[in-house]
């Protein structure tokens, strides 16, 4: 190509905002379009992000880079947060998401008997989502119902007073419900 | 104006009185004491991460950050005692007992800070043993090498590249213990949207960012019987090489430099400079082309490759703006391996080209696909940065301070002094200034200095009256000072004819590819950049032809080579393209 072969529209603009509008939810799109239209939008990003994993469940490499082209923030920022937070999942999880607390009073309750229960019952270790798809595994910090130690939540479900026999059962319960 | 407060407090037993706002450490630097630091830079923003500048301050409880917290009245500051030498001492020991001890092997030996640290602090034995982080190098990236377990994770790379470059490819992903400064997702540099200036290399205190050493290759190519080999020397490398050798900053060397270079064995050394001259003739003739048809105005100058990475990945839009010159050291390249081969009567593939650059961009920008002769055949072979080419003068045991001064060869080795000013901020416009000028008025001009483009702050803009016409143009480096610029040219609310940018702070002569600074001088300091630009203009004022269309080698070879100026073959050998590149950059 001569240097005279310029091509007429070097914008790729048109290309990226609808590579990246077609990565999210059309919910988190118009969210951030919200967001946009208002002065300091990058200081949503958190907000941004939680909507996304509330929505997809997770964050992947495509959805940081949409998020960033979209909200105008550098891609290693929001990678950057994302990977930060403990709360962010980089990766697909399971349908059910099973949050063992191992705070101090859930755990001289037994919670980490509880853990290692469910690891043994799903063959998974914290961290990790069973090859169906159906359950991921995680600890957690405490849930400030400490009342009610030792506590699971299954996605936004609270479980009081669980102990290692009552296991089964709510991964059935949870098995009826999908 | 409203006068600024002054606060009285007392460091280390000394009453003096500052003005409100001022940090501790400042405050202490007034009075003749350095404390200690690490992530501290000052032409960056405040981290206060690294603890090393920790100082006693009465009534606290705690020691505080002295980058970072600004004194107030009455205050009272201990900088030194034994407890605090203790605690600094304590922190540069579990930063050291988190990093690799191989010190020795180094590329950083003897100019690494945290070295410094360790050695001022007293630091003699490492007495916390624990887990330590592990990560593969990444060096898939054809000019910047990222060693993470080197990192102490003082964030200077992350600010330099957001605050200075305006490209914010790195941040700190992850946390704690596993944190690690990376690109967006962890990618390969060239994967990223990395521009390849080697900022991060230079404010780097460790060797946890490097540029990728090519200096084997070119050895290999000199003790290669068949090969040619040839050098090429940039601008700005004449006005920094000397800092290398003991040389105070600002010290023009040209001569020991050519010396060096053909002690370690080059054939012929060529000046990029003359490269410089014909890419000023070139482009002020397709500026001037522009401005009559009033197409594509502003023109944006094209030296710079980190720049024109920055162009392609986040200005797209303003790519056809890019003047299609090539770089001065692909111009001087093409010419080495089709005018000079031909006069030599050397075949194009037993000439090896090496060239020393200020640069680590430039190691990117000799594989890009437009730059090869044929597919095999790239028309520069290797570039090496100022810093490998004095590892090679002193590994080969060449004495440069005391070397005579010796001329570049012919004859692609004589510039005039518009092409020395190439390598600072503000050269470029004032050497295309000199040419369009005479060109455009039609007569020979008085006017030859035009120092109202020298961008010495970063962003300068200014109306030049030639003849009847007024130009306006402007002048940035620094990538976040081009932005601004680019966003008005973009939104069209300004109208430039013509804009210079550089990729580095004070241009090449900033560049990644610099030696480290010495003495009390700091990266990006702007008083050392001041010093190797006056090196420039002052090689400039030395030379008796200082407009690039006077050089007599530019003329002989458009007479008996090239043709006419922005003619066929001019076009064919010194002009390239340019596209969008992905990913894309967010401005």
């Amino acid at each position: 190509m001569s240097h005279t072969d310029q091509p007429c529209c070097t914008d790729n603009w048109p290309q990226i905002k609808a590579k990246s509008e077609a990565a999210l939810p059309r919910a988190i799109v118009e969210y951030i379009e919200q967001c946009r239209a208002k002065e300091h939008a990058e200081s949503q990003l958190i907000s941004v992000l939680h909507k996304l994993q509330g929505t997809v469940g997770y964050i992947g490499k495509e959805q940081i880079d949409a998020v960033a082209q979209l909200l105008g923030v550098p891609a290693a920022k929001v990678s950057g947060v994302a990977t930060f937070y403990h709360f962010f999942s980089l990766e697909e999880r399971g349908k059910f998401l099973i949050s063992v607390c191992l705070g101090t009073a859930c755990y001289v309750k037994g919670a980490q008997q509880v853990l290692e229960k469910f690891k043994e019952e799903l063959g998974i270790e914290s961290g990790e989502t069973t090859k169906d798809g159906m359950f991921s595994l995680q600890v957690s910090r405490c849930l400030g119902t400490c009342g009610l130690a030792p506590v699971v939540m299954i996605n936004e479900e609270v479980h009081a007073k669980v102990a290692p026999d009552n296991v089964a059962a709510l991964l059935k319960m949870c098995q009826d419900k999908a | 104006m409203s006068e600024i407060k002054q606060i009285k407090l007392t460091i280390d037993g000394q009453q003096i009185s500052v003005p409100a706002g001022t940090t501790i450490m400042a405050a202490a630097h007034t009075i003749g004491i350095h404390i200690p630091r690490l992530c501290y830079h000052p032409d960056l923003s405040l981290q206060g991460s690294c603890r090393v500048c920790i100082v006693d301050v009465k009534d606290m409880g705690q020691y505080m950050a002295s980058c970072s917290s600004a004194v107030w009245d009455g205050m009272e500051v201990q900088t030194n005692s034994p407890a605090i030498r203790q605690a600094r001492r304590d922190i540069i020991e579990l930063l050291l007992d988190n990093h690799p001890m191989d010190c020795q092997t180094c590329e950083r030996d003897g100019r690494c800070e945290l070295q410094n640290l360790a050695y001022s602090h007293g630091v003699r034995e490492r007495l916390f043993e624990g887990e330590r982080k592990r990560f593969a190098i990444e060096d898939s990236s054809r000019s910047v090498v990222r060693d993470s377990e080197k990192c102490v994770l003082c964030g200077r790379c992350v600010r330099v590249c957001a605050e200075v470059q305006g490209v914010y490819n790195l941040s700190q992903q992850g946390r704690g213990f596993h944190t690690v400064v990376t690109p967006a997702h962890g990618a390969n540099m060239d994967d990223s949207v990395c521009i390849q200036c080697g900022q991060c290399v230079n404010v780097c205190p460790t060797a946890a960012f490097l540029e990728k050493n090519y200096t084997e290759e070119v050895w290999r190519a000199l003790g290669d019987p068949k090969k040619h080999v040839v050098v090429q020397t940039a601008p700005s490398i004449r006005a920094a090489i000397g800092e290398g050798f003991g040389f105070e900053p600002g010290t023009p060397c040209t001569g020991k430099m050519v010396t060096a270079l053909r002690k370690l064995g080059f054939d012929a050394v060529f000046d990029t400079d003359l490269g410089a001259d014909l890419t000023i003739v070139e482009e002020s003739n397709e500026f001037l082309g522009r401005l009559k048809k009033n197409e594509r105005l502003p023109m944006f100058t094209s030296c710079s490759p980190g720049w024109v990475n920055f162009l392609e990945k986040f200005y797209p839009e303003l790519i056809p703006h890019a003047s299609s010159c090539r770089s001065p050291m692909m111009m001087l390249s093409v010419l080495i391996k089709t005018y000079y081969a031909e006069k030599m009567n050397i075949a194009p593939e037993d000439i090896f080209v090496a060239a020393v650059m200020p640069c680590t961009a430039k190691k990117f920008e000799i594989r890009r696909g437009e730059h090869y002769m044929t597919p095999e055949i790239p028309w520069t072979d290797a570039v090496l940065t100022t810093r490998e080419a004095i590892w090679m003068i002193k590994n080969y045991g060449i004495d440069f301070a005391t070397l005579e001064d010796e001329q570049f060869d012919a004859p692609l080795g004589i510039a005039t002094g518009a092409g020395d000013i190439f390598g600072t901020t503000g050269g470029v416009m004032e050497a295309t200034l000199r040419t369009a000028a005479e060109k455009l008025t039609g007569k020979a001009t008085e006017k030859l200095e035009f120092t109202e483009v020298r961008a010495v702050g970063g962003l300068r803009e200014a109306t030049i009256k030639i003849g009847e016409k007024e130009l306006h143009v402007a002048v940035a480096n620094g990538l976040e000072n081009a932005k601004r610029l680019l966003d008005q040219v973009s939104r069209k609310e300004k109208h430039f004819d013509i804009i210079e940018v550089m990729a580095c702070p004070g241009g090449c002569i900033g560049g990644g590819g610099q030696p480290y600074p010495k003495g009390h001088f700091h990266v990006l300091d702007p008083d050392l950049l001041k010093l190797r630009a006056k090196a420039l203009y002052t090689i400039d004022q030395s030379k008796s032809l200082r407009r690039s269309h006077e050089n007599p080698a530019i003329m002989e070879l458009y007479r008996t080579f090239l043709g006419e100026v922005g003619g066929e073959k001019a076009h064919e050998l010194l002009h390239t393209t340019y596209r969008p590149q992905l990913p894309r950059g967010v401005k």
